[in-house]
């Protein structure tokens, strides 16, 4: 039941009255061998929880920053087999729950069940899929109930309050709260609108809500970190790590109260 | 066997194939059209005002043709032609822009976008857009706009504005997803006119219905002139709207057969094809379960045709069913084949083709000699193939110099 991991990790966070961090990377951009480096040095830097993306060739509802990271890692024939593959060889030294990013064609073409299994070897805690809707959502939900690992959904601004309450409806382990209407990357600032969007989550979610797309400085994190349990930051950090400036990572995570969850 | 055909289902579905595979921050969006299609679909004036434009605008009905030379020259069955070639802006993409850029007024939105690979169906959005007053920006991949000069110069004289695309193969596959981004952004006020009968819920219905047209006059056609139906019904495929719109009206007549018309590229076994069903697999892109061309890990793959308009890794869902049902088969001819016939109907009957409707003329092309004499094939000539002799005359040249 890897999804208890993600449960444990907000519930420590609330002892101390903290909000999470999570950081996205594109598994494979710069080689799959810097994988382990990469996820050592997001830990390293107190990030609470990491999504692995997987690249795919059609990111429809990604910006530039990670369709080029994508592209980048599927010129190194990354796949993802390959991608559960070494994250099974390093699962105990990663301290943190981590969950797969990816679009569903390489999960469907994998096949659902196996794809659970090996998913559920490697340590995953969960996935996110950003084109499958609830609507589309059984057929791999079944699956990964089985092995115990989440499947997390998203929220945006347009999403109505009545198709609100079934996405809540049986949540696990967070809320994805999109604070754009559009695709990932950078945002010049955030309007009431969207404060007023993850309070309307947040007073209705029986699970964590955490946000993200656009969020580009600690400053940012803090100001959405107040209306909801955590938030996401993706294309900055691909961009970190892209141009070897990793060292800067921290410098996006708000301080905690508490040292670092571990 | 499909007795009453009443597909997609009410989720959106094609059996398996179809639905609504994207982003969250479309559903909204999704069930908004979804809703203003239904309505407009029961309003006398909507489809008052669509009747009316096909008929002065865009000059319909078309003829049904008998190629009496072509089918004398062949010495087998008797073919028919249908002529969407004749269409204003020369091909059967009209029929679907007209009918969303309606739809695009019916919601109250006043801008559209849309993809395009060759350019004829971001031409022909270009054209309604103009005609009914909506701003228009076309996606259109770098390495596309580049072959099609002329389509892009051809859209900006229409008023539309051109938004090349460099993103991951720098064509079609990689316009749609550019013109989805842009879309989830601009949703409030911008309806996106998918051109094929492709895309999520209830984009694939949408574009059929307003296709079907096609075998709409082609059925009554055929039954004033021969006074049955046709044996056979056979349409080139990319997308598949000019397809779906062509067999629509038969899907129920289950004695017609239905054939499609893949590109087989450089060769069927070559690698380099655009025949999503005769190479392809069962995926899920661009919002909708489908047969489509990809790798072992799931990644969509990189196509080829000499036709631009087929030139795509995907297949319409509701072609997916038909097959998977088996109450379509679906053929391939090459690009050698697909030449071969652009010439051959050129010189027999005086009409030349596109190079997309020339894969379906090819198969035509190579079974009827073998048939019968009182068998009717009714072909579907998706469009006029000026906007395709440079490229032949390159092509010929070079097979010339081989």
């Amino acid at each position: 039941m890897t999804k208890k991991r993600i449960e444990k990790m907000f519930a420590k966070l609330k002892g101390t009255d903290d909000k999470a961090f999570i950081a996205y990377i594109m598994a494979g951009d710069g080689g799959l061998d810097t994988l382990p480096y990469k996820i050592k040095t997001l830990i390293d830097a107190g990030v609470d929880l990491i999504e692995i993306g997987i690249p795919f060739s059609d990111p429809a509802a990604d910006g530039p920053v990670i369709q080029k990271a994508g592209i980048r890692a599927l010129e190194e024939n990354v796949s993802l087999r390959q991608i559960l593959k070494k994250l099974r060889e390093i699962k105990d030294d990663i301290k943190v729950p981590y969950v797969l990013m990816t679009y569903y064609n390489p999960v469907f073409h994998y096949g659902l069940r196996e794809f659970t299994k090996d998913a559920e070897a490697s340590g995953v805690s969960g996935v996110i899929v950003p084109d499958v809707p609830l609507e589309e959502e059984p057929e791999l939900k079944n699956e990964l109930d089985a092995a115990g690992i989440a499947i997390i959904r998203l929220a945006t601004l347009t999403t109505s309050d009545e198709r609100l309450e079934h996405i809540l409806d049986e949540a696990e382990g967070f809320i994805y709260a999109v604070t754009v209407n559009g695709v990932t990357g950078k945002r010049a600032g955030y309007s009431g609108e969207v404060f007023d969007n993850l309070k309307r989550i947040k007073s209705k979610s029986g699970v964590p809500v955490c946000a993200g797309f656009g969020i580009t400085s600690a400053d940012a994190a803090k100001a959405l970190g107040e209306h909801c349990d955590g938030v996401i930051v993706g294309s900055e950090i691909v961009e970190m790590f892209h141009r070897c400036e990793e060292e800067k990572i921290k410098n996006l995570i708000p301080k905690k109260h508490a040292g670092h969850a571990k | 066997m499909i007795e009453t055909y009443k597909y997609p289902d009410t989720d959106g579905k094609f059996g398996e194939f179809g639905g609504t595979y994207v982003a969250e921050s479309l559903i909204a969006t999704l069930e908004e059209l979804k809703e203003a299609y239904k309505n407009a679909q029961e309003d006398p004036e909507f489809k008052r005002e669509f009747d009316y434009l096909m008929k002065e605008y865009v000059g319909r009905e078309n003829p049904l043709y008998y190629a009496e030379r072509l089918t004398e020259k062949l010495g087998g069955a008797k073919i028919y032609l249908k002529r969407e070639d004749l269409n204003h802006t020369g091909a059967h993409k009209i029929n679907n822009a007209i009918g969303q850029g309606l739809l695009t007024k019916y919601m109250g939105k006043t801008k559209v976008i849309a993809e395009t690979g060759a350019g004829q169906h971001g031409v022909a959005t270009a054209t309604i857009a103009a005609l009914l007053g909506l701003e228009c920006k076309v996606f259109m991949g770098a390495k596309d706009a580049a072959r099609q000069e002329l389509n892009v110069f051809r859209m900006e004289l229409l008023g539309a504005e051109v938004i090349t695309v460099d993103q991951g193969t720098a064509t079609l596959k990689d316009a749609v997803n550019e013109a989805m981004r842009y879309w989830v952004q601009h949703m409030e006020d911008t309806h996106y006119v998918i051109g094929s009968a492709l895309g999520p819920h209830p984009f694939p219905q949408i574009v059929r219905d307003f296709q079907s047209i096609i075998s709409k006059e082609a059925k009554a056609q055929i039954l004033d002139k021969e006074g049955r139906l046709p044996d056979k019904v056979v349409a080139c495929i990319g997308g598949g709207s000019n397809a779906m719109g062509m067999f629509f009206n038969f899907i129920e007549d289950k004695d017609v057969e239905l054939i499609g018309v893949e590109a087989a590229g450089n060769g069927i076994d070559s690698g380099k094809v655009a025949a999503a069903i005769n190479r392809g697999s069962v995926g899920i892109a661009h919002g909708a379960k489908m047969h489509m061309l990809q790798d072992d890990n799931g990644q969509l793959q990189g196509t080829h045709s000499i036709s631009a308009g087929l030139d795509y890794p995907g297949i319409g869902p509701e072609h997916s069913f038909l097959f998977d049902t088996k109450r379509a088969s679906y053929e391939y001819a090459s690009d050698k084949e697909a030449l071969k016939a652009f010439q051959e109907l050129s010189r027999t009957e005086g009409i030349i083709p596109a190079l997309e409707s020339s894969h379906a003329l090819a198969y035509v092309m190579k079974i009827a000699p073998e048939l019968p004499e009182d068998e009717i094939i009714v072909v579907s000539l998706s469009g006029r193939g000026d906007k395709d002799v440079e490229m032949v005359k390159a092509e010929l040249e070079a097979g010339k110099n081989d």
